[in-house]
């Protein structure tokens, strides 16, 4: 199919999407192995604690007597599961908003800029903790998502906003304007298709986004510090002062986790990005001269 | 200047839509819980066991009203209001009675200072060493930055702060990792205060500015390769004029105008930022205060904080918007 | 005997060279082109969008950047020989001071962010060396010559209107009267009417100074209004030159043939005919004469072997088989 032989292609000739892939890759293989895990994640002092790096446990243990590596497949897998909900769930809202706001232009337009701008401006990590307080115990990685979505869609809205903008004076909207196809038809059948490949990208961009304001939230221990996710493994080395006490591991490798997963997704993000800009795509073909 | 004056107005309204609209977001979120918020507080406030049945009637009989429980919805909602408008916030719990407001007060200069240098200072260096990345493709260092920065761009500021503690806790410590200055007792004279205080912020401020250099770095890098295509560089070459003239004046120039605009865009995530950093390294701004006050229940605290975060982000976002136009004359006339 | 032309290109051969993502390419952009330009000559150079005139230009005006290549040829200025071989700094005292540029005054010609005094300041002062009262004065006169106030020194690009910029790159182009200007479509984004004036200021300047002109525009019209002699380049070859009437009325290429029946006529209520086919792609030019696949007049030997630039008397030559038997 078009699509792989495009990712083939990208993989060979660009060293960003190839690294980025791989790490990715790595990770992903990490959290599917969560599914094989011989230890229920929930469960505390289930083996020797304080534990270093070693056979049979690879990573060593934590302080609550947990395997560090089998716990971290959980935590990548929660990680990022709540990053994938948090890019769809937002994505609808950037494309309503951004398609709308691009086709039409005029008040309605500036109208909803305006309210972009507004999310844009507003710091959001004050008000999720503000969140946690109301909600306490209540609060599950679920609500945290729905409010994450609710409250990050307007950056990429933004992006699409302007792919939008382009598309409105092209020839072929023009046509579907005297066709007679409604707004929505328009914006669903026409632009939805070009607009997708920044949607993309701008998903990976958002995963990173919302995984890393997870974490930020759980490091501090204001999300449900139960299940296990990487901000979480750190919120507990960190009530149980693993630094001090010299088990570095408990931290290092979630920590590693993350970063592979944020360089992962970023350097995806950025040669997609690349790959799919229109001068980079038209000096491929050999025109543009 | 009435094209200036109806920007400023245009810009004004967004500020004041902003601030609406994130107190409301506030209220909503306070006020449209399921739990009773009261109980909740007063539960982890007395959680450590050594409140009198007297304290905590009082707290109860401040909380309710603080939380705007007692009275319709119409009551609550414009006492909500007068007590923004008044900025007071009421006493807060873990430092009963000291007023929230003083609290603020005393934390904002610290994030204020804190945020205003290192923003400054990663925005000007980013922009410049970017500009010439983007402008001498060739320059091997340049390169090699705009890979670090690339590595370092996407990881999350806790991250980074954390690995700044780690190496200079427990590696190689050589700067304070906690506090705001040294406890100076006896009168404390002016200049070794501020020097204290400059010790303290280093590893604070370090760790905003390594992240956000390379975030600058690379999209004035990004920026000023497309500068460089456009017609009026193309014309000042064919034009004969100095190269250094062109870095600056057509290059980098038209270059910043965006990144201006970037820089109002990002303050909310640069704040964020700042909250997680202070908390790392203890340094007693308004983002430890916020954090301490979950830690202990203090509604009035954390609401106080939350609503002068969000007026605070507007207003400096209104004042980048209000300078722009002295970067770019073209605004007048959109 | 004339006297030495003040440009002289010979043999010249300019290609794109791309390498991206795996796929590289070779467009034959210029692909051998000889002419020469009098001292206050206005030439004008014709052709469709792919003809290669405006790679040519950038190659004259030494604008070479990276895919563009230069694989092939010489160009001498009277003032700068073999300009090819000039360094950065032996280019940048011939550039303004002997070698300027008129490009269409579009919003992003000048500078934005920059009032238009910063610009003169820019590309003139240095070769003017003059105080600064006595700069803005030689500033002010030279703009009223192109019938400009000189009070919009202090004002931004945006500022200005189309016709207003377009005089403005004009002045700035001449103010240091150079021996050779190089216009690229000067009036395209024009509408008519201003067209007129700014052409009638350009013809005006240029005997002022005594400059040459290079004019390079696909609009035929204004080559009839303001060109001394006329080259028609097609797919990267010039195939017919000569004086503009000469050319005008009988041209003898059968491209040139046809660009010329194609100008609309008042009164001339003829059919106009298309060429039939597309320009060749550059990448993979066609042998031999490059025009041959459209060519009503094509022979055998137009299919294998490259036309030579023959002279047919008086400063008129063309590139073709069947005007000149091989």
């Amino acid at each position: 199919m078009n699509a792989l032989k495009v990712l083939r292609d990208l993989f060979k000739t660009n060293v960003e999407f190839a690294i980025g892939a791989v790490l990715v890759g790595i990770v992903v293989v990490f959290a599917l192995l969560s599914f094989v895990s011989p230890y229920p994640p929930l469960d505390v002092y289930l083996v020797a604690p304080d534990v270093p790096p070693g056979w049979p446990h690879v990573f060593g243990t934590t302080s609550r007597g947990q395997d560090v590596f089998w716990l971290l497949t959980y935590a990548i897998r929660n990680t990022l599961l709540f990053g994938i909900a948090v890019a769809l769930m937002s994505r609808v809202v950037s494309l309503v908003v951004g398609l709308l706001s691009g086709y039409k232009g005029g008040w309605v337009d500036r109208v909803l800029m305006s309210i972009n701008d507004t999310f844009i401006v507003i710091p959001l990590l004050p008000i999720l903790v503000l969140f946690f307080f109301v909600m306490r115990d209540r609060m599950t990685s679920g609500w945290l998502a729905v409010t994450m979505a609710l409250l990050g869609w307007a950056y990429d809205a933004r992006l699409i906003r302007s792919v939008a903008m382009s598309l409105r004076h092209r020839e072929f909207t023009r046509t579907s304007v005297f066709s007679g196809m409604t707004t929505r038809e328009i914006l669903q059948r026409e632009h939805l298709p070009y607009v997708l490949p920044i949607v993309f990208s701008t998903t990976l961009n958002n995963m990173n986004w919302s995984i890393g304001l997870e974490v930020t939230l759980s490091v501090l221990g204001f999300t449900d510090i139960n299940t296990p996710s990487i901000g979480g493994m750190m919120y507990w080395a960190n009530q149980h002062t693993a630094m001090v006490a010299g088990i570095w591991w408990w931290i290092a490798f979630p920590v590693l986790a993350v970063m592979m997963v944020f360089i992962g997704l970023y350097l995806l993000a950025v040669s997609i990005n690349e790959y799919i800009d229109p001068r980079s795509r038209l000096s491929r073909i050999g025109a543009g001269a | 200047m009435s094209g200036f004056a109806l920007y400023a107005l245009r810009r004004l309204g967004q500020f004041v839509l902003v601030v609406l609209v994130g107190i409301h977001i506030a209220y909503a979120i306070t006020h449209a819980t399921p739990i009773d918020p009261v109980e909740q507080s007063i539960a982890a406030v007395t959680q450590y066991g050594n409140t009198s049945p007297e304290a905590i009637a009082l707290m109860r009989v401040s909380l309710r009203e603080l939380y705007g429980v007692s009275g319709d919805p119409l009551q609550q909602y414009l006492a909500f209001w007068r007590r923004i408008a008044s900025a007071d916030f009421g006493p807060s719990l873990s430092a009963f009675p000291t007023p929230v407001s003083t609290l603020i007060a005393r934390a904002l200069p610290w994030t204020v200072g804190l945020l205003l240098t290192s923003t400054l200072l990663a925005w000007a260096l980013g922009n410049l060493l970017g500009g010439y990345a983007g402008y001498h493709r060739d320059n091997r260092a340049l390169k090699a930055m705009a890979a670090v920065a690339m590595g370092l761009h996407p990881v999350p500021y806790y991250i980074v702060a954390f690995v700044l503690l780690v190496v200079f806790g427990y590696l190689w410590p050589v700067l304070p990792i906690s506090g705001g200055s040294a406890m100076i007792t006896g009168v404390s004279s002016g200049w070794s205060h501020a020097a204290s205080i400059v010790q303290h912020s280093i590893l604070p401020a370090a760790s905003l500015v390594l992240l956000g250099v390379g975030s600058w770095f690379l999209g004035m890098r990004s920026l000023v390769s497309n500068v460089i295509t456009e017609d009026y560089v193309t014309y000042a070459e064919l034009g004969g004029v100095a190269r250094r003239r062109i870095l600056h004046s057509y290059v980098m120039r038209n270059a910043l105008v965006p990144q201006v605009t970037g820089l109002a865009m990002s303050l909310g995530t640069i704040f964020n930022g700042a909250i997680i950093t202070e908390q790392v390294f203890g340094y007693p701004g308004v983002g430890s205060l916020l954090v301490s006050a979950v830690y202990a229940g203090d509604y009035g605290l954390v609401l106080g904080v939350t609503t002068i975060s969000i007026i605070g982000v507007s207003a400096a976002v209104l004042l980048i918007d209000l300078a722009y136009p002295l970067l770019d004359p073209r605004v007048q006339h959109r | 005997m004339s006297p030495e032309p003040v440009l002289s290109v010979r043999g010249l051969r300019a290609y794109y060279r791309t390498r991206h993502f795996g796929v590289e390419r070779e467009v034959r952009a210029v692909d051998g082109v000889d002419f020469d330009v009098e001292r206050n000559q206005i030439y004008g150079l014709a052709g469709e969008s792919s003809s290669g005139k405006t790679t040519l230009i950038k190659v004259i005006a030494a604008a070479l950047k990276p895919p563009l290549q230069v694989v092939a040829g010489r160009i001498d200025f009277a003032f700068a020989p073999n300009l090819l071989s000039l360094d950065a700094d032996a280019l940048a005292k011939v550039r303004w001071k002997h070698l300027s540029y008129i490009v269409q005054g579009s919003m992003s010609t000048l500078n934005p962010v920059r009032r238009i005094r910063e610009s003169f300041v820019d590309f003139a002062a240095r070769h003017l060396a003059l105080p600064r009262a006595a700069f803005e004065r030689a500033v002010a006169e030279h703009l009223q010559r192109v019938q400009l106030d000189p009070a919009i020194v202090r004002a931004y690009p945006h500022e200005l209107s189309g016709g207003m910029r377009q005089r403005v790159t004009i002045a700035l182009a001449t103010i240091c009267r150079p021996e050779f200007i190089v216009a690229d479509e000067p009036t395209t984004a024009l509408d008519v009417v201003v067209q007129k004036e700014v052409l009638d200021m350009m013809r005006s300047i240029q005997r002022g100074i005594g400059s040459s002109v290079l004019l390079v525009t696909h609009d035929l019209g204004v080559h009839a209004h303001l060109a001394d002699k006329l080259g028609i380049m097609y797919a990267g070859r010039l195939v017919e030159e000569g004086p503009t009437t000469a050319v005008f009325a009988q041209p003898r290429h059968p491209y040139t043939a046809h660009l010329i029946a194609s100008l609309p006529r008042i009164g001339d209520a003829a059919q106009r005919q298309p060429l039939e086919g597309n320009p060749p792609n550059l990448a993979a030019p066609p042998p031999g004469c490059r025009f041959h696949p459209r060519c009503p007049l094509a022979m055998d030997v137009c299919k294998r072997e490259v036309p030579p630039m023959t002279s047919l008397g008086s400063g008129h030559r063309v590139a073709c088989f069947a005007v000149n038997p091989a």
